[in-house]
């Protein structure tokens, strides 16, 4: 009934605790961690709160108008931005406390030596449409 | 074909399918089955007796699948046997459909969920539509709400609370989607109120058509969000607020009185002003003393503010805001409102500011950002 977006940080977000960089992984520990995720979204699918889930590039660029007739301006790839979004995923529950319960499983994929990464993550509630009874005398 | 009178035959035929011995998610299915089969073939071949119609191709749809699963081979030696049992009253099947909808084994969005395609007779596309998630969620959503209300036996009366409260939270969702929430919602509730005599759900009924009297004015052409003092009054619906007072009325004088009449009675005040400055605030500030006493909740003590702040005055109103926790939803948007009405405009543009990065909706949002605006600009001005 509340939709809420699970992000997922390259860079921004505070040291996890499991703090070593993927490149770093045994193969075997980088797949554990894929097949977790995948269960993870199948999980949701299964219990109806699986809304969409996308991973994106780190490459990336800013973008900007740049006046009438003239083809926007590109900075990029941003090297200096702080703040990197690896990925969302969005779920539909029944409520907050429901919400911060998935991303505490999520943040407990494992990473290096098979252990959770206890990455944060950062929980967002969407903006609904008003409800219908409301009285809205101001 | 008229549609909504088609989905009003859903409750009563799975009842009957029920009754005769299929499982409650089997008959379910097939009923969406003959009702597709129905959408599709009425149109050109209308049948005599629709209800007839939907319980025979139903029942055979539910036989056809029983018998397409091998393992369930016993059960279908069993309901073949069966005799159809003759014409039964549908009224009580309705009404513990109703109940195994809204079961307390559920969560609120499995409750809203199996109650609209069960007793709304939506499909699961419609439904997953009107809540923006993919179908296969919602189909997961029903299918496991289905499992867990399987062993849930029909024959025991519900707590109609948990019917309200679910069908109540059908309507707030509004029309985000192809289908009309909050119409189907009023259905669902008159549907209800027929096969069951309680002041609470014509209450909610009556609640429900006042707030929908008016939801043309509720919004402005660019989209944004009408307060209740701004509105066009010539464009709320007299003829549903008249049915609404009415059911009301009817309900109050049974002296049984409850938070759905009660929000109700707040409302049929609102639609009964010919103007905003006639509400009658007094009334109101009344009913939210009731509401307060029947729920203690905190949201009403804010509502309540507003109203003796409109009654009373706004420092009156400030007064009847202060006990109150600053952390509620709205608090800051309250705040704001009373501030601005005492004269203090730059408290009551900080406040809206707050209360705008606070706010659950963008319509809401939008709306206070550009409160906080005007009375920016109208500050900027005086100075310049």
């Amino acid at each position: 009934m509340a939709k809420y977006l699970l992000l997922k940080h390259y860079r921004g977000a505070p040291d996890p605790v499991n703090d070593v960089p993927m490149d770093r992984w045994t193969p075997e520990e980088i797949s554990a961690h894929v097949r977790y995720m995948n269960d993870f979204a199948d999980r949701l699918r299964e219990s109806g709160e699986f809304v969409d889930g996308q991973a994106l590039a780190p490459e990336g660029a800013w973008v900007r108008y740049d006046g009438e007739g003239r083809p926007p301006v590109t900075d990029g790839p941003f090297a200096e931005t702080k703040d990197l979004i690896a990925g969302w995923m969005v779920i539909d529950v029944d409520g907050y406390e429901r919400a911060v319960e998935l991303a505490g499983e999520l943040s407990a994929a494992p990473g290096a030596g098979g252990k959770p990464i206890h990455e944060w993550l950062e929980v967002r509630p969407f903006l609904t449409a008003p409800p219908t009874a409301a009285e809205w005398c101001h | 074909m008229d549609e909504a009178l088609l989905r009003g035959l859903v409750p009563g035929v799975l009842g009957i399918l029920v009754r005769r011995g299929a499982d409650f998610a089997a008959a379910e299915d097939a009923v969406q089955d003959a009702l597709v089969e129905a959408v599709r073939t009425w149109p050109a071949d209308p049948p005599r007796d629709p209800k007839g119609w939907l319980v025979t191709v139903a029942w055979r749809r539910f036989l056809d699948a029983t018998r397409a699963d091998a393992a369930r081979r016993r059960r279908e030696d069993r309901v073949e046997e069966e005799p159809a049992p003759g014409p039964v009253p549908a009224v009580d099947d309705t009404l513990r459909l109703y109940f195994l909808c809204a079961h307390p084994s559920l969560s609120p969005s499995s409750a809203v969920a199996l109650t609209l395609r069960a007793v709304g007779g939506l499909t699961t596309r419609q439904i997953a539509g009107a809540y923006l998630v993919p179908e296969a969620t919602m189909a997961q959503r029903i299918s496991r709400a289905k499992r867990t209300v399987s062993g849930v036996r029909l024959d025991r009366p519900g707590d109609v609370a948990t019917v309200l409260r679910v069908l109540y939270l059908v309507f707030n969702e509004g029309y985000s989607g192809d289908v009309d929430l909050a119409a189907e919602a009023i259905r669902l509730a008159r549907q209800l109120a027929a096969v069951i005599d309680h002041p609470e759900v014509a209450g909610l009924l009556a609640l429900m058509l006042l707030h929908h009297a008016r939801r043309a004015a509720r919004t402005g052409p660019d989209g944004g969000l009408v307060p209740l003092a701004e509105q066009d009054r010539g464009r709320w619906d007299t003829a549903a607020i008249a049915e609404g007072v009415g059911i009301l009325q009817a309900a109050l004088a049974r002296d049984r009185l409850g938070e759905f009449q009660a929000q109700a009675a707040v409302a049929a005040l609102h639609a009964d002003a010919p103007t905003a400055e006639e509400t009658d605030w007094v009334q109101i500030v009344e009913w939210y003393d009731e509401l307060a006493r029947l729920t203690d909740s905190p949201v009403v003590r804010l509502n309540r503010a507003v109203a003796v702040g409109e009654a009373d005055g706004p420092r009156a109103g400030l007064a009847a805001l202060a006990p109150l926790d600053g952390s509620l939803p709205r608090y800051a948007a309250v705040a704001a409102y009373l501030h601005e009405r005492a004269g203090d405009a730059a408290t009551a543009a900080r406040l809206y500011a707050e209360a705008a990065r606070r706010a659950p909706n963008l319509a809401e949002r939008d709306h206070l950002t550009r409160r906080a605006a005007r009375l920016n600009t109208d500050r900027s001005d005086r100075s310049r």
